[in-house]
């Protein structure tokens, strides 16, 4: 076992040092060095996107980021949308249109739809559909999930709420 | 379960079923909060990983794991030595749903392997980096012999033979040779040869299938804890914590009370995660009991799709006759599906639904129906959502369409000459209850999309029909009012998709109580009655039924205690939506929440209890169309537009059924279009991830419209049927027609790539 380094790193707006191996990925630092089991494992190759978070405002497959790259980084996971207020309008929006089965893909699908949003605020079908592109889902047939990211996009120009709140 | 006791029976004027509530499980699963299978972290908790065989097909001549065990940070190595075979499970010949020398077999191999990937050792250690590398220590022997991964070959006489001993039952007699055919089949109506004597038009053709897999996102994963006392817990992703408890107590001979199975959510399983087949949770709970400490083990995603369930390639050859005016006149079949490394668990099922259903859509005097089981070099097979009938809808749909071409006739116009009504008998000799076949495909001939033009080259309109039966079953619910008028609701049933609420809704009705004031959730095996597995489609009725009849048993416990409080008889307090009365005396009326309140001074608590095993589900059918263009130089598929028709019962979610609806569909385009395992001469799968395995994306599927007609299932109170497997049954013949209509050609492989598709052309 290498020497573990240690790292830190803002994770959900909160300053945090944890210890890693040189070959943790994020994702196993995120589920299980820090308890944040809301980023998912689908497949540990980047091609699933349940393990989708923001690094800097970005979407990164947490499974092909290594721990110790996001010392001095920003780092946003499913855990980080939702606060003492209740339910981000995203997550609302999901919740409301049935866009949800198993639930196992929707923190990918949250963190990359933000993301979207964050740029686009009145992205088109084809552009949510196209951003969607490495997240997959098996239950919902994406119809669902779609029409939430834009009923999303309404709630939050009609707002003016900023998604980054 | 006595339906006259149903107050709601018949009734139409619902508070609750019908409409749109929030999900009890949304907020978790929206926020990261919900624990699913590989979320569970104990304190001390080691990591297991499995050690594979990297041979399709070998004897196993030694296993050494000495260097293994001793590599720093290893607490444990198992091999099919730590697992001890019952008499039980030494029978080959078990006519129960399970061969548990199979399922050992399957587990930790024994003498041979017989697939890349089967397990045969095991290791738990510190870190999931260090159990890798200590498996990687694990050193195995191996002859190597060749392997056959195709189920034509496999039938072959010079074939490897996977099993020196797999004699096939044949229509119940067994042969004289080993072979790798376990079972032949048989259903036979009427007289084939005279219903195909008085056809004018006969169609005949040959088709495959690949294997697909279920294709969850979440990878098998579970924890196990041997406790010194000989408890044992296991916290896993499985459709069903008490047929899990029970395999493992068959397994591990180790008494049920002493097993409990938590289950945690599920991460899509589709029949991928029924408990019929074990793969972690023995294992892991063999190394936790060696190491004393719980064990966590995940599979990765080469693992799942090297050495879990996919659901069965196969051969399958139809014909079909019919007359000039249109009447089908005899059908008939011959299906060679791969079971995989060993013979398939559930073979009379199995079997049974794809000769039984292949053509139950169709009023057909005369038929035949020959199904064989074959085992090949690939992980075992299992269920995937309608399982076996996806595979046999695809030829049968073809070829009435193929029909309706050569008679001229509208392919839904044909379809309703020959459609099925109560009373048809199906190739299997039982005969269709009350049905919504005709109702399915006359919506859909009038539906919008239907009645839109296609206009464009290389566009084609397809349409393919298909039915699922459905199921029953053990299920179990209790209800417990609280002093404040909210009351706990607990099932058996594992949630998939959304079931948490749908079976609450029911109990709501019955309560008169609004959702938010039932607390909804799933047991396990120590805190509720025993309940069958999620599959089948049957949860929303079956345990539905069973908290409906909890409901009723609380309303009955709570007229009790109205009836104390005003002095009167149990017979004169009356219930109606969430208010006790009675006209005894001066009209008095007390809320569900009034007399709660009050539990504590007439006897104590209220508990309702719902144990049913409901007989006489409702089959549904689903019809599909599609619209797509074919890319003449590139042989690509585009959908336009996609339509989902289907008889739903009464849908108590709506927006559930329409989930269903569309996340079947977009399951059956992946088979239809994508999806398929592929293998080289060795028997290696070339493809173990989701990027050489493509399913769907968001990009490749446009919006699924759905239109769900409300036939109300003859056996429930509200007329609940299940409604989560037909939508994966037509889509692949659906494309398949479409297709043709684009091109002028069939293609008659699945899946139906752009290769395929441009050789039918002629183009390659």
């Amino acid at each position: 076992m290498a020497a573990k380094t240690r790292v830190s790193a803002k994770i959900n707006g909160e300053q945090v040092e944890f210890l890693c191996e040189p070959r943790q990925s994020l994702l196993e630092c995120l589920r299980d060095v820090l308890g944040l089991t809301g980023s998912k494992e689908g497949c540990n190759d980047g091609n699933c996107g349940a393990c989708s978070v923001l690094l800097n405002g970005r979407v990164v497959n947490s499974c092909l980021v290594l721990g110790v790259e996001v010392h001095g980084q920003e780092v946003t996971t499913v855990e980080g949308l939702a606060d003492w207020r209740g339910l981000h309008p995203l997550q609302q929006a999901f919740l409301d249109n049935a866009a949800l089965q198993c639930g196992y893909c929707i923190p990918g699908i949250l963190i990359t739809s933000k993301a979207l949003l964050d740029r686009e605020p009145n992205p088109s079908e084809e552009r949510i559909r196209t951003w969607l592109a490495g997240n997959l889902c098996r239950c919902t047939g994406y119809d669902k999930i779609v029409r939430a990211v834009q009923d999303a996009a309404v709630r939050l120009r009609q707002t003016g709420q900023e998604v980054n709140r | 379960m006595n339906k006259d006791k149903l107050s709601t029976a018949g009734r139409t004027d619902y508070q609750v079923v019908g409409t749109r509530p929030p999900r009890h499980d949304a907020p978790d699963k929206l926020t990261g909060r919900a624990l699913f299978g590989p979320d569970t972290n104990l304190p001390g908790m080691l990591y297991g990983k499995m050690v594979r065989s990297p041979h399709a097909h070998a004897r196993l001549r030694s296993i050494d794991t000495r260097h293994a065990a001793s590599y720093p940070g290893v607490y444990a190595v198992v091999t099919a030595q730590d697992l001890q075979l019952t008499e039980e499970s030494n029978s080959t010949l078990d006519e129960s749903a399970v061969n548990f020398k199979y399922l050992h077999e399957n587990m930790l191999a024994r003498e041979k392997v017989l697939y890349v990937g089967h397990p045969v050792a095991a290791v738990a250690a510190s870190s999931p980096h260090v159990a890798e590398e200590a498996a990687k220590l694990v050193e195995v022997q191996y002859d190597v012999l060749p392997a056959v991964t195709d189920v034509r070959a496999a039938m072959k006489p010079d074939a490897p033979l996977l099993h020196d001993r797999l004699i096939t039952q044949s229509l119940s007699k067994p042969s004289q040779r080993p072979s790798n055919i376990a079972s032949h089949f048989q259903h036979l109506k009427g007289d084939p040869s005279q219903g195909f004597a008085r056809a004018e038009v006969i169609v005949e053709r040959e088709f495959t299938t690949s294997t697909v897999h279920q294709g969850y996102i979440e990878p098998h994963a579970c924890t196990a804890w041997w406790g010194l006392d000989g408890n044992l817990t296991v916290w896993t992703s499985t459709q069903g914590a008490f047929g899990m408890r029970d395999q493992l107590a068959k397994l591990l001979s180790h008494p049920m009370s002493r097993i409990r199975v938590i289950p945690m959510e599920v991460g899509g399983a589709f029949g991928g995660k029924l408990p019929i087949y074990i793969f972690l949770e023995a294992v892991a709970a063999l190394l936790s009991r060696k190491a004393n400490r719980p064990v966590k083990m995940t599979m990765t995603r080469a693992e799942v799709f090297l050495a879990t369930n996919p659901t069965s390639g196969a051969y399958l050859k139809a014909k079909m006759g019919v007359t000039r005016e249109g009447r089908i006149t005899a059908a008939q079949a011959e299906l060679y599906f791969e079971a995989g490394a060993y013979p398939s668990a559930h073979v009379i099922g199995y079997f049974g639904f794809a000769m039984a259903f292949m053509f139950a859509p169709y009023d057909i005097p005369h038929g035949q129906v020959d199904a064989y089981d074959v085992v090949v070099n690939k992980p075992r097979t299992a269920a995937y959502r309608a399982p076996g009938v996806t595979q046999v809808n695809f030829p049968a749909e073809q070829l009435i369409d193929e029909l309706a071409v050569k008679l001229g006739m509208d392919p839904i116009a044909f379809r309703l000459k020959n459609v099925v009504r109560e009373g048809t008998e199906l190739m299997n000799g039982t005969t269709h209850g009350s049905i919504g076949a005709e109702e399915v495909l006359r919506a859909a001939q009038s539906s919008a999309h239907y009645g839109s033009p296609l206009h464009g080259p290389h566009r084609g309109r397809g349409v393919a029909h298909g039915y699922w039966g459905n199921w029953g079953a053990r299920s179990c619910c209790t209800i417990s009012v609280n002093g404040d008028g909210t009351v706990s609701l607990v099932s058996g049933s594992i949630d998939l998709s959304g079931t948490r609420t749908t079976v609450a809704m029911q109990a709501a009705e019955v309560l008169g109580l609004s959702l938010d004031r039932i607390k909804s959730s799933v047991g396990d095996t120590d805190s509720i009655g025993y309940t069958e597995m999620s599959g089948g489609s049957r949860t929303t009725f079956a345990t539905g039924i069973a908290a409906i009849t909890a409901a009723q048993d609380v309303v009955a416990q709570m007229r009790g205690r109205a009836a104390l409080l005003w002095g009167v008889e149990v017979r004169d307090v009356s219930f109606e939506r969430g208010v006790f009365t009675t006209q005894r005396g001066s009209e008095q009326q007390m809320t569900f929440s009034e007399v709660a309140g009050r539990l504590a001074e007439t006897g104590g608590a209220v508990t309702g209890t719902g144990n049913v095993d409901p007989q006489g589900w409702g089959g549904v059918f689903g019809t599909h169309i599609v619209d797509v263009q074919v890319d003449p130089e590139t042989g690509k598929v585009d959908i336009l537009r996609y339509t989902a028709v289907q008889d739903v019962g009464k849908a108590v979610h709506p927006g559930y059924v329409e989930g269903q609806m569309q996340g079947g569909a977009v399951q059956g385009i992946g088979w239809g279009l994508y999806e398929g395992y592929q293998y080289n001469t060795r028997g290696d799968m070339l493809n173990p991830g989701f990027l050489g395995y493509k399913i769907p994306t968001a990009p490749d599927v446009p919006m699924i419209e759905t239109i769900m007609v409300e036939v109300p299932g003859p056996n429930h109170p509200f007329g609940v049927r299940g409604v989560g497997e037909v939508p994966i049954v037509p889509p692949p013949a659906a494309l398949a027609n479409a297709i043709y209509r684009a091109t002028g050609v069939r293609v008659t492989d699945l899946p139906m790539t752009p290769v395929r598709i441009l050789e039918a052309m002629g183009v390659i």
